[in-house]
């Protein structure tokens, strides 16, 4: 059901380099799941609301007041790479 | 296609906007420009594991008033999604964004129809540094999360622009309007107000769409205007030599005026939607509408279409004063004081803004009495309209009133007194040549001998009433 193709373009959105075995075998696991999936397509769910949430909860809302930000450095601590006051990363655009 | 098909444009836009709140869209870091990088920033807008975000009530609210602003329906159920791509900016590998689900639909500004106006969150600030110090090329990026997470709405349009100036001069409204509805800094120096236009272009009668590019983040009216000019120009020379436009994401250089494409096309537009599961639905109540139409004001086109129906305004003065709040304002209250003429007043207010540069009347030494008594003493002739500017530099330097400046000065017009009519004998002594040429039907050559008057009663004088007096005399 899910092609070599696919399971590359989808490893590639995701940034991961796969093995070819690797391919072979998210090809088998990704169309099981696609198979449930189309297992539940066959209901009918006419008149279902799609379900975007578990919880019967709305409005979890937040005023709009200031609270503490992290300390720059340690907020820099966490990073592979840094400059004095920045993240430094790859170039997206090298 | 051939050469003689005549092409329209087709645009839609898309203009992001940043919220004016205090804090980040989901959690409590204060907004800022310009302070010293990553001084802004927590667990939850450094994209850090188990922080969860919370939605700020504050832009819900303002995110319903521009949905009101622009009549959308506004809905009563709303969620957010994740967008998901890799970049930098976006520390979560997703951005929190809208999807099937957002806070306002259709609607309608001007002449062009609203598809939706959807809330998520802004991208950090990428630097580009490297060896060659140049963009192209660099090997690495610094990033500031500062602005990361501040809320952005996105107001998307439908295909109803057709042409680069409706596209600025539509986008100029929007501005105006959400300036005044107090939602956003709307400036796009700084950022708060960035727009992408979506163009295609087809034949003239044609009702179709056709492949459409995307030109992004312009940051100026007036590159967008190029911009689009810069586009539409490319698209029909392609198809007139026979090519197809390519569905792509483009960047206009206001510099070299030059078009270049961003990405690549097969990994734009896979986002990979799906419900946000860390935040509840948003469902909108009677409470919350209320609060957010109690603070939407007069908007501009609303108020500029009151003041040409009801007040006999032409449309410019009308769009000129309404565009303006402080304008508008200060214009309303010169028309409270005692029977001051609508039209008047608007001229009036207008000379006193251009007198006051960007700056707020309200805020000046001319007291909206003092404006109002002044457009008095001109329409009852007491002063000429020279007489009356003078008036005004005076009241704008030093405040005052409007009568003791004009009996100080003596800036008071001569009626149709004896004064008057010796001032008028005389320059028509003095110009006996004109006053041939007058005789003889010529009323154009009559300058000079006004000239003569207004220099003799030091431009008291008005103008209609000398003409008057020169055809009395000349026996005309």
């Amino acid at each position: 059901m899910i092609d070599r193709e696919q399971v590359l373009h989808v490893a590639r959105l995701a940034r991961l380099q796969l093995t070819d075995d690797e391919v072979e075998r998210m090809a088998g696991e990704l169309s099981s799941i696609l198979g449930h999936i189309e297992t539940i397509s066959g209901l009918d769910l006419d008149g279902v609301e799609p379900t975007s949430h578990v919880v019967e909860v709305s409005n979890a809302l937040r005023p709009d007041v200031p609270r503490p930000s992290l300390d720059r450095e340690v907020a820099l601590s966490q990073a592979p790479a840094r400059t004095a006051d920045g993240f430094l990363v790859p170039s997206p655009q090298a | 296609m051939s050469a003689d098909v005549e092409y329209e444009p087709v645009i839609g836009l898309e203009i992001h906007v940043q919220l004016k709140t205090r804090t980040k869209m989901f959690c409590g870091c204060e907004l800022s420009f310009g302070d010293p990088p990553n001084i802004h920033v927590c667990p939850v807008c450094l994209g850090l594991p188990g922080s969860l975000p919370v939605v700020n009530a504050r832009a819900i609210h303002l995110g319903l008033m521009i949905g009101m602003a622009v009549g959308s329906e506004l809905a009563p159920r709303s969620i957010f999604h994740r967008k998901n791509y890799f970049y930098p900016d976006l520390p979560k590998g997703y951005q929190i964004s809208q999807f099937d689900l957002p806070l306002c639909l259709g609607g309608k500004l001007g002449d062009v129809r609203i598809h939706r106006v959807h809330l998520e969150e802004d991208a950090a600030k990428l630097t580009h540094v490297g060896e060659s110090g140049r963009i192209h090329g660099s090997d690495s990026s610094i990033v500031d999360y500062n602005r990361g997470g501040t809320p952005l709405a996105e107001i998307v349009t439908e295909p109803d622009v057709r042409s680069a100036e409706q596209a600025r001069e539509w986008l100029n409204m929007l501005r105006v309007t959400l300036r005044q509805l107090g939602v956003s800094d709307v400036n796009m120096e700084e950022g708060s107000l960035r727009c992408d236009a979506n163009i295609s272009i087809r034949p003239v009668g044609d009702t179709e769409l056709h492949t459409k590019t995307e030109l992004k983040n312009m940051n100026s009216f007036r590159y967008i205007e190029r911009g689009i000019h810069a586009e539409v120009a490319r698209q029909i020379e392609i198809v007139r030599s026979g090519g197809k436009v390519q569905g792509e994401t483009l960047h206009f250089d206001p510099r070299t005026e030059r078009i270049t494409s961003l990405r690549s096309k097969e990994e734009a537009h896979d986002y990979r939607y799906f419900p946000e599961p860390d935040l509840v639905p948003i469902t909108i109540s009677a409470e919350m509408l209320d609060a957010a139409r109690a603070e939407v004001p007069e908007l501009p086109t609303a108020r500029a279409e009151r003041y040409a129906s009801t007040l006999g305004l032409s449309d410019d003065a009308a769009k000129l004063l309404a565009d303006r709040a402080e304008l508008a304002a200060y214009f309303e209250s010169v028309l409270e004081v005692d029977s001051v003429e609508p039209v008047a007043a608007a001229n009036w207010v207008t000379e006193l803004a251009a007198r006051l540069d960007e700056g707020d009347p309200a805020g000046s030494k001319v007291e909206p009495r003092a404006l109002a008594s002044l457009i008095g003493l001109l329409s009852s002739k007491a002063i000429n309209v020279g007489a009356a500017r003078q008036v005004l530099d005076r009241l704008v330097a030093e405040g005052g009133d409007p009568l003791a400046i004009v009996e100080a000065e003596g800036l008071g017009a001569i009626g149709g007194g004896d004064e008057l009519a010796d001032a008028v004998a005389a320059a028509i002594a003095a110009n006996p040549d004109v006053a041939e040429k007058i005789r003889d039907g010529n009323m154009k050559a009559i300058g000079p001998i006004i000239g003569h008057v207004m220099k003799a009663t030091k431009g008291r004088a008005d103008g209609g009433e000398v003409t008057r007096l020169v055809r009395q005399q000349l026996g005309l």
